[in-house]
This record gives C-alpha cells, sequence and structure tokens, in this order.
C-alpha cells in the first residue's frame, strides 16, 4: 500500500539497524512515550534489530491505559443508568474498573454503544432528544480535539441531552513528571508523532534544556522509529539535548492551530490522575465553566469516588518504564487478555497486552 | 445478483400481509401459504416436493459428511453477498473442508415479526441462487417466527450432507512437519466489508464481501490426486484462527510469513485506519490448504486457475512446540495470537 509500504521495508530496516549498530558505543536507554509506538516495536520486532547496547522502555502513552480507576467506575455507574445510552472508542469497553467492565454493563442491559467519532455519539443525542447521550472522552491531545468538536457543537445546537465524561491528558507534564523522579533511567525520549501533529513541538524546547535529554519527534512505522532512535542515539553520541522532528511529513513546529485554538475553547489544563503513575499536576484537560452543563460528572452526580488498585498489578512500574511487562510476577499467570488485572494488559497499546500477544514465549531478562 | 432478484416481486404479501406477522409461524394457514408460496416456490425439487417432514435420500458410495452452521450476520445485505448467500456458502464450505462433495442442505427460518416479506424474498431467492450455482439443493426446512425485538429480521440455519469419495484422510490430526500451507485468495475482505457497513464508513472504493463457495477448487485437488493433510476455512477469527486451531490440534508449529499473506489494498487500508488486524479478519469464501510439500506446487496451480491471488503463505515445523509464528514484514519473528474475543478497534 502507498504511504505504508515504503515505511516497512526489510532491506530499508536493516539499513538503518546498521547505522544505529555504527553510531552507538556505549548502553543507552530511551523511551518511546506513545502506546502507538510500543505496540509497532513489538508487533514488527524492532528491537530485534537493535544493538543490546540500546533499551527501549515504553512509555505511559496509552489512553486506555492511563484512565485512572475512578473515572471507569464514574463510567460503568453512569453507564448503567436506563436513561443513559453511554459512548465510547471500542478500548474501553473492555477495560475492567474495581468491579466490572463496560461490556458487562451492556449485557446486564446498559445501553452502552461502540462509536468511532465523538461526533457521532453526537448524532446519537440528536435522534434521541429523549435520551441522555455520554460520551467517554478519554485520549490524549490527538483525540482531544475531537472531543471538543463534540462538546462545541452540541452548546451550539443546544442539545443539552449531551454530556462528556472527560479523562483527556496532555503528553510534556507526564514526561516532566517522569525526568524528574530520582532514579528515572531515561536518556533519551522518542516524542509521540501524532500528539505533535496537532500540539506542535515548541513544548519540548524547554523539556530538553532542563534535563538534558535529547527528544526526536518519532513516527509510528518501522523505518520512522528506527530513525528516531538513530537520531536519539545521535544525540546522545555527540552530548547534544535538541528537540528534532523525525515525522516532518506529518508534524510542523508550530502543529495545528484551528485544533489547538479549539481545545483551549473548550477546555482548561487541570491536575489529572494517571493510573499507575498518580496525580501530575497540568497533566489534564476538563471542561470550562461556559460548557458545565455538558459535564457528565456533574449531570449524574459522580465525582469524588476513591478506589483501590488491585495489589497484584504492577502497571504503575510498567507505565514508568521501571519494569518489563514480562518481568512482573502476574504477567501470562493472573494477569492476561481474558482477566486483565490492570488497565496496560487490555488496550491494544498497553504494554502488557503487546507483550503478551507477541512475546509471551519470551523469559523475562 | 440482488438487484436483479430484487424486480422479482414477492410472492407472499397476498396484499395484507407485508410483513412477516407472529401468525406466520404459528401452523395456521398463513404459515402454510408462507412455506408453500415462499420456500417451496423459490426451492423447488422432488425431495423437497413430498412436502414430508423429513427427507429421504440416496447417497452414492460409503461415506458421508454432515455440517450444520447458524448464520446472524447484520446488515442482512452487504456488498458481495447477504444473509442468503452466505447460509449456502458456509455450509458448502463446511462440507467442502471434509473433502466432500455437497449435495444436500436444509433450512431452517428463525423470523422477526414485522420483517418485510420482500426482504424475505431477497434472501430466498438469493439463497435458491447461490444453491443452484454450488449444485446443491435444499431439501428439507422449518420456520419459526419470534416476537418483533427478540431477533435481528432473519437468522438462518442450514445443516449440510455431502459424499467423501476419496480415500484421504483431511483433519487436523492428518497435519505433518514439513506440509506447505496454501491459501486460495486474499484474506480478511468479509469481516472489513461487514464491518465497514456497519460503522458506515466510507472508503474510496467498495469494499466487497469474498463470500464464494470453494468446494470446486477442493474436488480439483482431489481429482489431480494432491496430498492433501488438511483443510480450514477461515471464518470466524480470520486466518489467525484456523491457524492456531490447526496448531494445536496437530501439536505443532505454523510458520506463515506476513509478506506471503494476500491482502487487498482497501482492506489493508480499512484495517490500518480501524487498528484492526486483517489476519483476524472473517472469511467467507477463504480456505487454508496443507498439504504434503512435493504437492505444492501443483496444488498451487490447481487453486490459481480458480483464484488468481491464490498463494503458498507458510509451511508446518516441528520445531517449537505448539505454536503460530509471524515472520514481519521488516523479517523479525513474532507470535501470530488470537484476539481476547472480537477485535476492538483502537483510539488513535
Amino acid at each position: 500500500m502507498k504511504f505504508l509500504d515504503e515505511y516497512r521495508d526489510a532491506d530499508l530496516a536493516r539499513q538503518l539497524a546498521r547505522e544505529i549498530q555504527r553510531v552507538t558505543t556505549r548502553p543507552w536507554t530511551l523511551m518511546e512515550i506513545c502506546g502507538g509506538q510500543t505496540h509497532a516495536i513489538v508487533k514488527f520486532g524492532i528491537d530485534e534489530l537493535l544493538p543490546p547496547a540500546l533499551t527501549l522502555i515504553h512509555g505511559p502513552g496509552c489512553p486506555v491505559c492511563v484512565t485512572p480507576l475512578e473515572i471507569i467506575d464514574q463510567a460503568l455507574e453512569i453507564a448503567a443508568r436506563p436513561e443513559v445510552i453511554f459512548t465510547s472508542f471500542g478500548d474501553m469497553l473492555r477495560v475492567p474498573g474495581s468491579r466490572t467492565d463496560l461490556l458487562s454493563v451492556k449485557a446486564g442491559g446498559g445501553d452502552v454503544r461502540m462509536v468511532y467519532s465523538p461526533l457521532d455519539a453526537l448524532k446519537i443525542a440528536a435522534e434521541n432528544p429523549g435520551r441522555e447521550v455520554v460520551f467517554f472522552g478519554v485520549g490524549f491531545e490527538t483525540t482531544a480535539p475531537a472531543t471538543a468538536m463534540a462538546v462545541y457543537q452540541a452548546a451550539q445546537k443546544r442539545l443539552t441531552n449531551f454530556s462528556l465524561l472527560v479523562s483527556h491528558v496532555l503528553v510534556p507534564p507526564a514526561m516532566s513528571a517522569l525526568l524528574s523522579m530520582p532514579d528515572c533511567r531515561i536518556q533519551g525520549f522518542l516524542a509521540a508523532g501524532h500528539v505533535c501533529a496537532v500540539m506542535g513541538y515548541e513544548e519540548y524546547f524547554p523539556l530538553a534544556k532542563q534535563y538534558r535529554v535529547p527528544i526526536v519527534v518519532t513516527g509510528f512505522e518501522p523505518m520512522d522509529i528506527l530513525q528516531g532512535v538513530l537520531m536519539t542515539v545521535q544525540q546522545l553520541e555527540s552530548g547534544r539535548a535538541e528537540v528534532e522532528n523525525q515525522y516532518t511529513r506529518a508534524v510542523r513546529r508550530e502543529g495545528n492551530g484551528p485544533a489547538q485554538a479549539l481545545l483551549r475553547e473548550v477546555f482548561q489544563v487541570v491536575p489529572r490522575k494517571w493510573r499507575g503513575v498518580g496525580e501530575i499536576p497540568r497533566s489534564g484537560l476538563g471542561l470550562r465553566a461556559t460548557y458545565a452543563a455538558h459535564d457528565a460528572e456533574k449531570k449524574f452526580g459522580v465525582a469524588g469516588r476513591r478506589v483501590e488498585e488491585s495489589p497484584d498489578c504492577q502497571s504503575g512500574l510498567v507505565l514508568q518504564g521501571r519494569l518489563k511487562p514480562n518481568e512482573c510476577p502476574a504477567f501470562g499467570t493472573k494477569c492476561h487478555p481474558e482477566h486483565p488485572l490492570g488497565a496496560t494488559m487490555v488496550s491494544s497499546e498497553g504494554a502488557c497486552a503487546a507483550y503478551y500477544r507477541y512475546r509471551r514465549l519470551q523469559p523475562a531478562a | 445478483m440482488n438487484a436483479l432478484n430484487f424486480n422479482v416481486t414477492c410472492p407472499v404479501p397476498l396484499t395484507q400481509y407485508p410483513q412477516v406477522l407472529l401468525a406466520h409461524g404459528g401452523g395456521g394457514r398463513l404459515m402454510h401459504q408462507l412455506i408453500n408460496r415462499m420456500f417451496l416456490a423459490a426451492f423447488s425439487n422432488p425431495l423437497l416436493d413430498t412436502h414430508h417432514d423429513a427427507a429421504v435420500v440416496d447417497l452414492p458410495g460409503r461415506r458421508m459428511a454432515f455440517t450444520t452452521d447458524s448464520y446472524v450476520v447484520r446488515p442482512l445485505f452487504f456488498p458481495g453477498g447477504d444473509i442468503g448467500s452466505i447460509a449456502v456458502h458456509g455450509t458448502v464450505n463446511d462440507l467442502a473442508m471434509a473433502g466432500a462433495r455437497p449435495l444436500y442442505l436444509s433450512s431452517a427460518f428463525i423470523l422477526e415479526e414485522g420483517l418485510p416479506m420482500e426482504t424475505l424474498w431477497r434472501v430466498v431467492c438469493s439463497m435458491r441462487d447461490a444453491a443452484r450455482r454450488c449444485g446443491v439443493q435444499i431439501i428439507t426446512g422449518d420456520t419459526k417466527v419470534v416476537d418483533r425485538g427478540k431477533g435481528d429480521g432473519v437468522f438462518i440455519n442450514t445443516a449440510g450432507v455431502g459424499v467423501v469419495a476419496h480415500e484421504q484422510v483431511i483433519a487436523p490430526a492428518g497435519v505433518r512437519a514439513g506440509d506447505v500451507i496454501l491459501v486460495n485468495g486474499d484474506v480478511g475482505r468479509h469481516g472489513m466489508a461487514i464491518m465497514a457497513m456497519r460503522e458506515g464508513l466510507a472508503f474510496d472504493g467498495q469494499i466487497e464481501s469474498d463470500s464464494a463457495p470453494v468446494h470446486e477448487t477442493v474436488q480439483a485437488l482431489l481429482a489431480a490426486g494432491i496430498e492433501i493433510h488438511c483443510l480450514r476455512d477461515l471464518t470466524r477469527g480470520g486466518l489467525t484462527s484456523a491457524l492456531h486451531e490447526i496448531a494445536e490440534a496437530a501439536r505443532l508449529t505454523v510458520q506463515v510469513e506476513e509478506k506471503l499473506i494476500p491482502v487487498r489494498e482497501e482492506v489493508h487500508a480499512a484495517c490500518e485506519l480501524l487498528g484492526l488486524d486483517p489476519f483476524q479478519s472473517a472469511c467467507e469464501g477463504r480456505f487454508a490448504a496443507f498439504v504434503a510439500p512435493a504437492d505444492a506446487g501443483r496444488a498451487l496451480e490447481i487453486m490459481r486457475a480458480q483464484w488468481p491471488e491464490a498463494g503458498i503463505i507458510g509451511h508446518v515445523t516441528s520445531e517449537g512446540g505448539t505454536n503460530v509464528f509471524l515472520k514481519s514484514a521488516i523479517g523479525a519473528r513474532r507470535i501470530l495470537d488470537l484476539a481476547s474475543g472480537e477485535q476492538l478497534p483502537r483510539i488513535c
């Protein structure tokens, strides 16, 4: 397929891998931020092409994985109400809350529907004026503009039966939180290309400078990731800590202006709890007061839930890059995709699920 | 095909009943009208026309294959087929996977109250045409009607009987290390055609289901004396499920190569967009054949005569226990894993 096959070429991959090998003289630890990149790395076996001196650790960039248990429980509570049509991206349906998941709520009679776009949820709201339609807004800066557009249009069209359970999160504050941890091993980042397509990459300059860490905006195909790794290693080897853009075919420095304007119109930056990581200041998006009428948390009075994670789940350490999924004692035993203890085993972008899917026969290092 | 059938006026409405009523399943006059004017009229053959509770048939040879399958597809009509055509093709193909020549089908309908008669007629005509093309007869059947809201328009169950004329053992247990694996065409198209339609996704160029009968190809392989160890149709769970089932039953490793597995560009594009895996997407006219290595070249030629996109996708080995491995596009080896349930589209 055009624009795809050329980024998955076996010969080119080997050439890039040889070049990475050539420039690597010391051990380095890099983190790919985005779950989409983790998935591609494990799916295509990209890490097998890298020299042993390079370690890739998998970052917290899976929106499903970092959505806190409290918000999932709120979703389950709202979805079970008879007047509600609860809409969500497919990935969220199987994520376990503290007791059940959305698919089980659906089986129990809840009207839970999978949508591909928040605007589809808005359409459902327009078609069902007698019902309350709630969209579960999860994801990074990548999905947030579409959610913002749905709320914006709902307000314009006075669709008061449309509301949003919002759990959007922002990448740069999470990178900053990881870098300020005392035992941080990350020496270079592959930044998430799609997030940067929306937001641009100016936000990363202060991070690179403050923590002396190279950040390379990277795409999602094997060639992108290998080239991103090469650019990061070249910086590390030459003692540079700069922001570079590998993903030039999709990302401009300033990002997507109209999308950013829409985000500013609808959302404000708020503190947000990340599943497995904890609360990170200024790391989430919440609805502005002007859109409070569309806030499902307020509408259904589900704020203020507190729940505990499974004590066997170490997804927090996995999300922080301190533990490889197959090093967790529960991996593949107590925890597998049919019975996930944590969200990293549920989402196709979750590091644990990716390892289970493609790597479970490989012993932990 | 469907458009043509649609022009044929439905024989049942009798002006006052344009929709299926509960009474159409009630055993009275309405049910008899439905059976006589719709099902018997469309499927007519001497065995069916005996109007007996069971059809009595003579089967040539000593060995026979017998199978059943239920069809619950939504939407009922999709590009490249409909519930009627897959209800015939699916069961015919199940028989073909045993190397059988399909002869007879049964057809049991579960209809939802309120189903337009015109819709049912389209389905019935499609079954009739598919059965004709496959050279099978529908010789017995049943009709039930459920309350509105308790069904999804039409559910169909078909059972099928075929004769096994060859002496080979075609079964998962027959698979040996060294066997070569072939598929008869591009994979994953039916599942993506349904997904695209169900979710209202528009792509450049419509994705058409691959629904088709494959029994003639299997008969051609047998007639040429190909040593076939196992055949498996790639329906629910797609290629991945089929390979896992065989690997587990044979206790061997299946090794396939991503680059060798044919996938149409539009299917590939839709899967990339939705975060789905074409190898896990269902087909309705595709099968994998496990054949002795010496016969692989000839088998491919025979397949390609009917299916130009057919190809050799991998082989079976005894190294690596019971597993399915995929050599990825960039040359690394990974597990080809089963999906947990239905494939869920990714977020971003």
